[in-house]
């Protein structure tokens, strides 16, 4: 695995390397690089299943993480991809040639970290929200407190207790 | 004749007409297409999820996955969770197999805070997670069945899973989720007797499956529909990401529990089967070997466990458990395939990120879209169920 990472590293600009497993190794790459990686990945190294694509909101850095999960079935090695991309207009380039199943991560991630794809098939289209007006849901920012307040009623007779609190004077009445 | 949207006037039973290749010509423009929606009740046994086919006679012409029936935010309400008041909403991830779930978030918790898992608690796993895959197993084979009119067949699975759940009762205290498996080992031992008991269970399952052996796969009716409908080109498993059993029908030995062993895989002895006719009956009969298998695999867990032991690793007050700033990939194999949880935690109580890898995602909206081109209405549901689908994975 670690031959393997060098090898890679002398291929693209990998800025940071962390073994996690020894069949499992995360690497940075920047945006520019990240879709040459993957063709390169998939057809010559053997990385031919795509194991997921998801994105964590780093709302404090200001930036979203793109990860890209690959698997090589014959090696049994796993690679994760990270890279950092801006999160105000959150835009990458779509990889959905390379793998069908990449188009619908895609929509999701459109949809639900509002990160654009431009060219990715259908991903304007909603995927699970219908009709939604707010802000991309799994944003940090989102408030799913606020939010639930604000659209659905409270039901008369139900009232909330600070659980601490409540058992102790529920437990301990005299105390 | 007047031309109208509805196809109003327009003889039906002549459409479409064979062309001079003796194919059928399909215009899709000449607005006599019909839409159609299968769906988002339980067509079979794959849960709230719909497709909406455009249709030309009988022939789907074009299929959309729409998912959304089950949306409840799941991984957005991990971020406002500890890690152990995750536990109770991540088995809601999956009805059928609630397990894979708390192995998957209790083994990447462990693995980022680097706690070892003591023995007896691996057994314990072991067994629990066998167990699921059973009782998974006894709701879809019977239930294929199910798509081509053997109704009994999936009473019989109803019946025999209820005797695997009786076990769970008694060993976790719950029927469908479970919380057994908790950061650092299990919950606890088996009660006394509980071995005896799961034999004797497990006796009467392997004598119960040979009925269903004889029921479908050696009915005609359940022949004629499914030999060589559904078929899944082997050059379509890495590009649409194919997992499990789906996968290993189309002659791809891919088995998580085989590749990369986890818990006490590698103690004991399995061989998942493979095939290479690729449609509907032959994952049908993958999955029977598979019920097969985990029968034999239970009882050699309880033959090899060791009776008694330490059950839990220390680890600090779960309520205040900060776990170190780290990512990590941590899969399991379901009945249905890989299934994995990417996990990325940030030096707080709180998860940053944790993201589901389901073998749905994948199964049912690209690779159903594909699949169900030129397949017949009555064959949708077969189909469905074939890949094992389950919906709320793919709305997390």
């Amino acid at each position: 695995m670690k031959k393997f990472i060098k090898d890679l590293s002398f291929r693209f600009n990998i800025t940071e390397i962390e073994y996690q497993r020894k069949n499992l190794a995360f690497v940075s790459v920047d945006k520019e690089s990240v879709m040459q990686m993957l063709s390169y990945l998939r057809d010559t190294e053997g990385f031919s299943h795509f194991v997921l694509m998801t994105a964590v909101d780093w709302i404090e850095d200001g930036i979203f993480q793109l990860t890209y999960i690959l698997n090589n079935p014959t090696k049994k090695i796993d690679l994760a991809i990270r890279i950092k991309i801006l999160r105000e207009n959150a835009e990458m380039y779509s990889a959905h040639h390379l793998w069908n199943q990449v188009a619908t991560y895609q929509r999701e991630l459109k949809e639900m970290f509002g990160i654009n794809f431009p060219g990715s098939p259908r991903v304007n289209e909603s995927f699970l929200l219908e009709g939604w007006d707010n802000i991309p849901p799994m944003r940090r920012d989102f408030d799913t407190k606020k939010y639930s307040e604000e659209t659905y009623f409270p039901r008369p007779g139900r009232g909330t207790n600070d659980p601490a609190q409540h058992m102790k004077i529920k437990l301990y009445p005299n105390e | 004749m007047n031309k109208h949207w509805l196809n109003i006037g327009y003889d039906r039973s002549k459409y479409p007409e064979t062309g001079v290749d003796g194919n059928l010509v399909i215009d899709k423009t000449a607005h006599k297409l019909v839409k159609l929606w299968q769906g988002p009740n339980h067509p079979g046994v794959t849960g709230n999820m719909s497709i909406e086919l455009t249709i030309s006679g009988d022939e789907i012409v074009e299929a959309k996955t729409h998912v959304g029936y089950l949306h409840r935010g799941f991984e957005k309400l991990f971020e406002r969770r500890k890690y152990i008041q995750v536990f109770p909403t991540c088995i809601r991830l999956c009805v059928a197999e609630p397990d894979y779930n708390e192995y998957n978030l209790a083994a990447s918790v462990e693995e980022l805070s680097g706690i070892e898992v003591p023995e007896v608690a691996q057994w314990l796993r072991t067994l629990v997670l066998e167990m699921a895959r059973l009782q998974s197993l006894l709701r879809v084979v019977p239930g294929q069945g199910g798509t081509t009119g053997l109704g009994i067949g999936v009473q019989w699975g109803v019946y025999l899973r209820d005797l695997i759940l009786d076990r769970f009762e008694e060993l976790t205290g719950g029927r469908v989720y479970h919380m057994y498996i908790i950061p650092g080992g299990v919950r606890g031992l088996l009660p006394e007797g509980f071995k005896k008991r799961l034999k004797s269970t497990l006796k009467e399952i392997d004598e119960f499956i040979v009925n269903i052996d004889n029921l479908m796969f050696s009915n005609a009716v359940f022949k004629k529909r499914t030999i060589g409908v559904g078929y899944i080109d082997p050059t379509w498993v890495d590009s649409y990401g194919i997992v499990g059993p789906n996968a290993r029908a189309a002659g791809f030995k891919r088995d998580v529990r085989k590749d990369y062993p986890y818990l006490k895989y590698n103690e004991l002895e399995f061989d998942p089967q493979t095939a290479t006719e690729s449609d509907i009956y032959t994952r049908s009969r993958i999955r029977w070997h598979d019920l097969k298998m985990t029968v034999d695999l239970i009882q050699q867990i309880l033959d090899k466990m060791p009776d008694d032991g330490i059950i839990r690793a220390q680890t600090p007050n779960v309520l205040h458990w900060k776990i170190p700033k780290g990512e990590t990939y941590v899969r399991s194999e379901s009945s249905r395939g890989e299934y994995g949880f990417y996990v990325v935690a940030d030096g707080t109580e709180y998860p940053r990120r944790i993201n589901l890898r389901g073998p749905s995602y994948t199964h049912a909206v690209s690779l159903l879209e594909h699949m169900l081109i030129g397949a017949n209405i009555a064959d949708v549901a077969s189909i469905m169920v074939s890949l094992q689908t389950c919906p709320p994975e793919i709305e997390r």
